[in-house]
């Protein structure tokens, strides 16, 4: 029980995806301006990293260990996270038409996001059991969500405030994301 | 080489398995789409940009499927991307949009309005604006220092040599708001490209103060609310406020403004003309008009009277339609006094 618990505290900040393992930074940047989005993008992450963790675990143990392949797996784990989503956003759409319109164009677009293909790839290396890596998998993606929906907030503040012009926009947005970095390693240590 | 058949094996099987079960799951989930929401959607340019509002082309093709987004709501396509959904919608016409373009409202030329002070500050208005209001003497008017120029990427606002104001070409403006954004003294602002009046004067002050800082400035005299027969414009601030669901167009009240702070689209006034053939001398257009402009009894064709504002209420209640608008190939005559007309 305590294993499970130290991994969530050290998936959400000890090692928090966007502000340690600097895993994620697109959609980090891109998809935070609204604090609305952003909460949208972290469900989606949220929602297909716990089935990616569980998908690859799979993947992991019963077809590339037994045959040896294992250095196949960046490439077996892309094809993997590329399908899921996939088959989520299509039977999505059937069974839970509101869910679908929800995460709308964010779950297609998290395919290419690299903490997702991180987070299966680190379950491996973590040696991490099923269990662990489910847990491990939407605590990172809590992680993110957490990062990510500080990050809007401060810079829909921002967006309100007087700044100078050469900080407006990106310059201020990508400054605010080192403070939060610095924040983050804060929490270093702490397990 | 073992090695290398069975990895290239086992990830070729693994990829035909997912793309059977992708295949599999498209024909479980499949759902019954509509072909006319489709055909909007290969309409729209695809580049899930967010330009619109929507979360990306596919939920803008379902609003506007479903009516409750515009036809023109993709910015990206423009107008031929509004006219190829208009069509496969099955719209005759483009509804009538009311386009709205960047619009100056203050008057104060050079002339009309007196400087403060000299500024030789930074040439800008922000800078300008914050040394005790600006350096014209009224404190709403336009200070010419050209910041809406440059937030301008149309070429469409340029500061007018002559009146040292700034001056929008509406052929270019595409109302996209960066110069209302932009302008330090909220002289800008987006309004219909066509409309019969319109205030061109923000001075919320007393009518005294107004008139010694410019000589276009709205003193507040409330002329024009009492020129209007229909109701259309109440006084706020020492300003009119017109509503322009209630305007009908006659242009009395921009016509009776003493010092032309209150703009009429004259070029354009309309005049009521009656087809003498179809005209059968009812006199229903004769009482509904508010300003003695048409003449005539019972039984014997009407006429039109040079005091006809253009206010359009005859053509609307004629009951045999004889009687259109057309635009006025003169100026009306303002001496032609409003209800001193013998039929």
């Amino acid at each position: 029980m305590s294993e499970i618990l130290l991994i969530i505290v050290g998936s959400v900040l000890v090692n928090n995806f966007v502000m340690s393992q600097f895993l994620g930074i697109c959609p980090f940047l891109g998809v935070s301006k609204k604090v609305e989005t952003a909460m949208g993008m972290g469900m989606a992450v949220t929602f297909v990293m716990a089935l990616a963790s569980l998908i690859t675990y799979f993947i992991q143990s019963y077809l590339l260990v037994p045959l040896d392949l294992e250095y196949m797996q960046t490439i077996a784990f892309i094809l993997v996270i590329a399908v899921l989503v996939q088959i989520v956003e299509i039977a999505l759409k059937k069974i839970s038409r509101s869910l679908y319109q929800a995460l709308g164009v964010y779950l297609p677009l998290i395919t290419t996001n690299c903490a997702v293909l991180g987070v299966a790839l680190l379950n491996t290396r973590e040696g991490y059991n099923l269990i662990e890596s489910v847990v491990n998998g939407v605590g990172a993606a809590l992680g993110f969500m957490l990062a990510i929906v500080l990050f809007a907030s401060i810079r829909e503040r921002l967006s309100t405030s007087n700044m100078p012009k050469w900080m407006d926009g990106f310059p201020g947005a990508l400054i605010t994301a080192g403070l939060m970095s610095l924040a983050f390693q804060g929490f270093s240590g702490l397990i | 080489m073992t090695a290398i058949l069975i990895s290239v094996l086992v990830l070729g099987a693994l990829g035909l398995v997912f793309g059977v079960l992708l295949m599999l799951a498209n024909k479980v989930f499949e759902m019954p789409s509509d072909p006319k929401r489709d055909a909007v959607r290969a309409a729209l340019p695809g580049a899930n940009c967010g330009g619109c509002g929507f979360a990306g082309c596919d939920a803008l093709a379902d609003a506007i499927a479903a009516g409750t987004a515009p036809i023109s709501a993709c910015p990206v396509g423009g107008a031929a991307c509004a006219n190829a959904i208009a069509e496969i919608l099955g719209l005759e016409d483009m509804p009538d949009q009311v386009r709205n373009v960047a619009t100056v409202v203050c008057q104060g030329s050079k002339d009309r309005c007196r400087d403060k002070f000299e500024y030789h500050g930074i040439q800008d208005c922000v800078a300008a604006a914050t040394i005790n209001n600006g350096n014209r003497s009224c404190k709403y008017a336009c200070l010419g220092l050209g910041t809406c120029v440059r937030a301008c990427k149309f070429d469409a606002i340029h500061i007018d040599e002559a009146t040292g104001i700034a001056k929008v070409d509406p052929e270019k403006c595409t109302s996209c708001g960066a110069c209302v954004r932009a302008c330090p003294k909220k002289v800008l602002s987006l309004q219909p490209v066509t409309v019969p009046v319109r205030l061109l004067c923000r001075a919320a002050e007393e009518g005294k103060v107004v008139s010694d800082n410019c000589k276009i400035g709205c003193v507040g005299c409330a002329k024009c609310m009492d020129a209007c027969k229909f109701g259309a414009i109440t006084m706020v601030n020492n300003l009119p406020v017109i509503d322009h669901e209630k305007c009908v167009g006659c242009m009395m009240c921009a016509e009776t403004c003493p010092n032309g702070s209150l703009w009429g689209d004259f070029d354009n006034r309309l005049i009521a003309e009656i087809d003498r053939d179809l005209c059968i001398g009812c006199t229903i257009c004769k009482r509904n008009c508010k300003f003695d402009a048409i003449s005539g009894v019972l039984k014997q064709v009407h006429e039109v009277n040079e005091a006809c504002t253009g206010c359009g209420q005859c053509a609307l209640k004629c009951p045999k339609k004889a009687i259109t608008m057309r635009v006025r190939d003169h100026a009306r005559d303002a001496n032609a006094k409003v209800g001193t007309q013998e039929a």
